[in-house]
This record gives structure tokens, C-alpha cells and sequence, in this order.
């Protein structure tokens, strides 16, 4: 067994054929009930390799095109996990939808639903694209699987069809298919890059070769990349999709799209970072992600302020955490190491309060801020745990993102870079009295007069998730168990940081 | 063999300043579906090598993918719909193509300037690549339709193909075509799109989906 397994490769593959195959027979399965079944075990076979791919560590070979490294399997377990939630959610939320009106009104439109295998197919290929990103070794293998992640999650996004979601569709199908085009380009110019060697795109390879690389071609590479990948990522000024999507895409699809699809993008970009670390072009680098980071956190202050729309207050939160990451790698240092806790921490606690943002909007019937009211009262777990969702999010001690947080601020003060760290505290700042003007006055008062009197069921499928995802947050922030920070520590040390 | 590129590469150029005069959807269809063939044809002489079976199987693929099947599906989107068949461009079409030469000009001199760590097929080939990405993108921001902008991604893809060419780079073929899957299912998934645009909004007018802001 342990000869079969520790192949790095065949794990790998069967990491992404598993999902693959099970999303293909989604799409013909004809009875609702097994499609749900299948949905549920594939989330959790995944998640069981995962595991098992924890206990075995293959290493990866030369020259392979696939494999888990300790960088992968950070992101393959963010990932893993983030889906097992979102599957058990989906299956309440599907039946939820079943039982409904064909023809219903939701915020004044009259919509009905896209095809239910095709949406639970598209789930699962989602997570064999995702899934392909992060094990794959070669930069064409890693575009193709990336192009996929949106192709199939555009049927995601336009599951409830009426206008608004449709013309959020057209955005990010096209957004992101420009961006990732370029992306495309990138990799030519990667190759070119490569004078002396054959024109390879295998990573290992061009990090074994990085200091012939040729360094303009390589800079040019990695601008068109990190733009291209950044599209998707969510980073500003090329963001414009992400708060579309993000709002008009059924939660539990919010929930993937913010805590998994944005992370494999920025894999994307952090990859191709690893070759330049190699080459040299460190310094370029991190004074990019600098840059697009801070820009990103400030211009979601910005957005976050005026915000009438929870979903997008979230999604623009999302924008602002995406910032965090790439300015937590761009300083260096003791912050990648942040920046990867980070990551997990956002991801866990961005889809927990998506999951809750479902289950509002499911009693609600409006994504409106003023409209909604009174969620203690009404959806007494809910209620609770969006408060708790938004502590986590602004960085409360002892909550993890503000671990991950401080690890970051306590590089740039120990950098001497004061000003950075202002700039970077003060935007925080600015977002904890945003996002405390929209998250408190949502959760206390009196519900409106139509939602009745008295707390409602909720059922364990749509508090559950939310619930298990806080808390693992919370013990984030207490106690990081050491194969846990281990694997940070080594995918940090991949990614120029200590 | 090489007789034929400079031909190839001019008609590829030219069709980029027909695309940008053209006013009808159904002509602007055609243009980048003869481009795409076009591209292919640059593949296929720019082999220095007689080609391998791999490898012609890869160009013949593109080429029936982005000469007959992309058309056909463009043309499926917009037949059922009760769309206006004209372009209607914010910028004007004598405009469109200055700025177009303009573009190849730019091209031209950023070709010059790139100092290529390899030898390549003709000085031609990178200008024509770049000026053709740009068209693309010109495409895209200066028509509003639904359609066109597809179509201005499916030549940003011909000049990066372009570009791939001109560098001679030796890829696995088992990627290439996995390229040109994910643009095919592109194209498929954007086409339905814009049925689905069409059908509920009576239009394909990009600027007039501006429901969500902030």
C-alpha cells in the first residue's frame, strides 16, 4: 500500500479524478436523492485523501506533472475541508430549493432555478479543477486547470436565473477568461525566459534552472502572470467581477468561490513567485504584492463603507483579506509564514459567514442591509454566529485571524517599515468600524413585522459548517498543532520567507 | 516552406482592420473564424521540421475548432434571438481602424526593441502577434455587444497562438490541445450566455447590464 500511495503522483491524481469522474456522472444521474448521495461521499473520499496524503508526505519527483508539496498541501486541505462543508450544506440547501415555488420572487424578481444535476455536476468539477491546480507542476497544466475553475463555476454563479445573476455571470466569465488569456501569455514568456535550457514549464525544472533564466523575459513573465492570475484572485484595481459574483451566486457557491477559488489563484501567482526567487527577482516581486496588496485593502475600505449589500460586503471583504495575503508575502520574512495562517483563517471564516449569509437570506428574502433586522431574535444560531463571524473577520483576539494579522504587523514594525505598518493598521482600523456598522445592527433590534414572532428551526445542516469553522478558527488563534505549523514552516520557507 | 509566412501573416493583419470596418455580426464571425484558419496555416509552415503526427493533429483541431465550430456556435447563439444584427460601436469605424494601425506601428517598434534570447521564425511574426492581442482587446472595450466580445477573446487567442508560433516553442502537444479545450468549452459556455442574455433581456447590450454597482 504505502509503496502505491507514497507515489506523490498517484495521489495526486487520484485527488482530481476522483471529483472528475463523480461530477460526470452527476450530470446524467436522473434521481435527486443519489446525485446528493454521491455529492456527499465524493466530499468526503477527498477530504479522506487529503488526510491520508497528511500521513504519507509523499515527496514530490523530479520532472513529475503532478504532486503534493508542503505549499500544496496547505491549500489542498483549505481546499478539501472548505468543500466537505459546503457539500453538506448544498444538500440542505438543494431539498430547500426543491420544496419551493417553481416560479418565486425574490427581491422583485420572478426566477427560477437552473437544472439540479447540472449544478451538483459543476460542484464537483469545481473541486476537480480546484483540486488540479494545486497538485499540478507545470505551468500550462495550471492554466488549463485555473481557465477550468472558471468554466465550470459559471453555471454555479447563474443557478438562480434571473437578470442580475446572469449579467454577474457574463462579468466573470469574461473578466476572468481576459485575465487568465494573458495569464497565457505569461507562460510564453516564461518559456522564452528559459534561453539556455529547453523551453520547459515544468516547475521543478525551472527552479532548478532559475539562475540561467533569462531576468527581463522572467520580469515580464511574472507581471502578465501575477495580472492575469490576480484577475481572478480578486486583487484591485482588477476585482470589478468578484463582488458581482460573489452577491448574486447562491451562498453556498460564495462560500467555494471566496474560501477556495481565490486561494488556487493566488497559488497560481505564488508559483510562479517560487521560480523568481530562484532567478533573483525577488525584490521586484515583493514590492508588487506589496503594492496591489495595500491597494486592495484600501480600495475595500472604501466599498465596505457605503455598503447596502451584505453579500457584497463580504465579497469586498474577501477583496480586502486577499490584500492581507499578498502584502503579508511581500514583506518577507516572518509574514509568509502569517500569510499562509492567514489564508486558512480567511477561508474557514469567509465561508462560515457565507453559509450564515444563506440562511438570512433564506428567512429574509433580501440581501439589503436595512432589510434585514433582528437576526438574534428570529435565528437565535445564526444570529449568534454572525456576530461571532464578524469578530473573527475584523481580527479579535483570540480569534486566529488576528494571530495571522499580528504575525504580519509585527514583520513590517521589526522591517522598520513604520509607514507600511500604519498604512496597513489604520485600513484595518477603517474596515472593523465598516464592517461593525453593517454586522451589529443586523444581528440586534426587532425583526420586521412580516417574519412573525418567535425563533425559528435551523436546521443542523446550515448551522453546523458555520459552527465547526468558527471554532477551528477560535483554536487557530489558541494552540496551531505542530504538523500543522510545520507544514506552514516549510511552505513559507518555499515562498522566501522564514 | 517559408515562402508562404510573410503572405499568411499580412492577410492575418489585414484581417484585424476588417474586423474593426465591420458593422455586421455576421461578417465579424467570419473574419475571425478565416483568422483562425489562417493561424493554423502559420502553424503548419512554420515548422521547420516536417510536422509530426502529433503535431498536425493539434493544428488540424484548431482549425476546425476555431474555422467551423466556433462560427457555427456564435451563429447558434444569436439565431434565436431577436437581435440587431449591426455592431454599433462607441467608436466609429474610420476610427477604430486608425487606431488599429496605430496599434501595429506600437507593435512594430516594441518588436524591434525585444531582444529575443532565440532566434525566431521572422521579425515579422512578433509584431503581428502583438498588434493582433491588442486588436483583441480593442475589441472588447470599444464594442458593447455580448458577441463581440467573445470574439475580440478569440483573436486576444490568435495573436497569443501567434506569438507561441513565432518562438518556435516546443510544448508538450497533450497541453495544447488541453488549451484548446478549456477555449473551446469557453467559447461553448459564453455562447449559451448570450442566448440566455438574449432571451431574457431582448439584447446582447453589454453596456446596458449595469444593474449591479456600487
Amino acid at each position: 500500500m504505502s509503496v502505491f500511495w507514497g507515489n506523490s503522483m498517484t495521489l495526486a491524481l487520484a485527488l482530481a479524478l476522483v471529483p472528475f469522474i463523480t461530477g460526470l456522472l452527476a450530470f446524467i444521474l436522473r434521481q435527486a436523492r443519489i446525485r446528493r448521495a454521491l455529492l456527499l461521499l465524493t466530499a468526503l473520499a477527498h477530504l479522506g485523501l487529503t488526510i491520508a496524503a497528511w500521513i504519507v508526505r509523499p515527496v514530490p519527483s523530479a520532472g513529475g506533472w503532478l504532486a503534493i508539496d508542503d505549499v500544496g498541501i496547505v491549500f489542498l486541505t483549505v481546499t478539501s475541508l472548505l468543500f466537505c462543508a459546503a457539500a453538506f450544506y448544498a444538500v440542505r440547501y438543494l431539498k430547500h430549493e426543491e420544496s419551493l415555488v417553481k416560479n418565486r420572487l425574490d427581491e422583485g424578481f420572478l426566477f427560477r432555478n437552473g437544472p439540479e444535476a447540472v449544478f451538483t455536476g459543476c460542484l464537483l468539477l469545481f473541486l476537480a479543477s480546484m483540486t488540479l491546480v494545486i497538485v499540478s507542476r507545470h505551468f500550462g497544466v495550471l492554466w488549463v486547470a485555473i481557465e477550468a475553475t472558471t468554466l465550470v463555476s459559471a453555471p454555479l454563479i447563474y443557478f438562480h436565473r434571473y437578470p442580475n445573476s446572469l449579467e454577474a455571470t457574463w462579468k466573470y466569465l469574461l473578466i476572468c477568461s481576459v485575465g487568465i488569456a494573458l495569464a497565457l501569455l505569461g507562460n510564453l514568456f516564461l518559456a522564452v525566459s528559459a534561453t539556455n535550457a529547453s523551453s520547459t514549464l515544468f516547475l521543478t525544472e525551472l527552479i532548478r534552472q532559475a539562475e540561467t533564466l533569462n531576468g527581463p523575459w522572467l520580469k515580464a513573465a511574472f507581471v502578465l502572470l501575477f495580472v492575469g492570475y490576480g484577475t481572478k484572485m480578486g486583487l484591485a484595481p482588477f476585482h470589478t467581477w468578484l463582488p458581482d459574483a460573489h452577491s448574486e451566486a447562491p451562498s453556498v457557491v460564495s462560500a467555494l468561490l471566496s474560501g477556495a477559488l481565490l486561494n488556487c489563484a493566488f497559488l497560481g501567482i505564488l508559483r510562479v513567485y517560487q521560480v523568481c526567487l530562484g532567478a533573483g527577482l525577488g525584490d521586484f516581486c515583493r514590492e508588487l504584492f506589496i503594492l496591489f496588496g495595500l491597494l486592495s485593502m484600501l480600495l475595500s475600505a472604501v466599498f465596505i463603507l457605503g455598503q447596502t449589500d451584505y453579500k457584497r460586503m463580504l465579497a469586498y471583504s474577501s477583496v480586502e483579506h486577499m490584500g492581507i495575503l499578498a502584502f503579508g508575502v511581500g514583506l518577507g520574512g516572518g509574514a509568509v509564514f502569517g500569510a499562509m495562517l492567514h489564508m486558512i483563517n480567511h477561508s474557514l471564516t469567509k465561508a462560515g459567514l457565507f453559509f450564515v449569509a444563506g440562511n438570512i437570506l433564506a428567512v429574509y428574502r433580501t440581501k439589503t442591509i436595512s432589510g434585514v433586522q433582528g437576526i438574534l431574535k428570529v435565528l437565535r444560531v445564526s444570529g449568534v454566529l454572525w456576530l461571532a463571524g464578524f469578530l473573527a473577520l475584523t481580527g479579535t483576539p483570540p480569534f486566529g485571524v488576528f494571530l495571522s494579522k499580528f504575525i504580519i504587523l509585527k514583520t513590517a514594525l521589526e522591517q522598520g517599515r513604520y509607514l507600511l505598518a500604519a498604512l496597513f493598521l489604520g485600513v484595518l482600523a477603517v474596515i472593523f468600524i465598516g464592517l461593525a456598522k453593517i454586522f451589529i445592527p443586523m444581528a440586534q433590534g426587532d425583526p420586521p413585522e412580516n417574519l412573525g414572532d418567535g425563533p425559528r428551526k435551523e436546521s443542523s445542516f446550515a448551522v453546523l459548517p458555520s459552527l465547526i469553522f468558527l471554532a477551528i478558527v477560535l483554536l487557530l488563534g489558541i494552540y496551531i498543532a505542530p504538523p500543522l505549523s510545520d507544514a506552514l514552516a516549510q511552505a513559507a520557507s518555499m515562498l522566501g520567507g522564514i | 516552406m517559408n515562402a508562404w509566412l510573410e503572405p499568411i501573416m499580412v492577410a492575418i493583419v489585414l484581417m484585424n482592420l476588417i474586423l474593426v470596418a465591420s458593422g455586421r455580426l455576421s461578417a465579424c464571425i467570419r473574419i475571425v473564424a478565416f483568422q483562425g484558419i489562417a493561424v493554423g496555416l502559420l502553424f503548419m509552415v512554420a515548422d521547420v521540421y516536417p510536422p509530426t503526427t502529433d503535431r498536425l493533429l493539434f493544428i488540424f483541431a484548431s482549425m476546425i475548432l476555431k474555422g467551423f465550430v466556433f462560427p457555427w456556435l456564435l451563429f447558434q447563439a444569436i439565431r434565436e434571438a431577436n437581435v440587431r444584427r449591426e455592431v454599433e460601436p462607441f467608436v466609429s469605424y474610420p476610427v477604430s481602424v486608425a487606431i488599429c494601425i496605430m496599434t501595429l506601428v506600437i507593435s512594430i517598434w516594441l518588436g524591434g526593441r525585444l531582444p529575443m534570447p532565440r532566434p525566431v521564425l521572422s521579425p515579422l511574426v512578433v509584431p503581428v502577434a502583438l498588434s493582433t492581442i491588442f486588436c483583441g482587446f480593442f475589441v472588447i472595450v470599444s464594442r458593447p455587444k455580448a458577441l463581440t466580445q467573445v470574439l475580440g477573446y478569440l483573436v486576444i487567442e490568435n495573436g497569443i497562438y501567434i506569438f507561441g508560433t513565432a518562438l518556435l516553442l516546443e510544448q508538450s502537444v497533450l497541453v495544447e490541445l488541453a488549451i484548446l479545450l478549456d477555449i473551446f468549452v469557453a467559447v461553448f459556455v459564453m455562447g449559451i450566455m448570450i442566448f440566455h442574455i438574449s432571451r431574457e433581456f431582448d439584447h446582447i447590450d453589454t453596456q446596458r447590464l449595469s444593474e449591479l454597482k456600487d
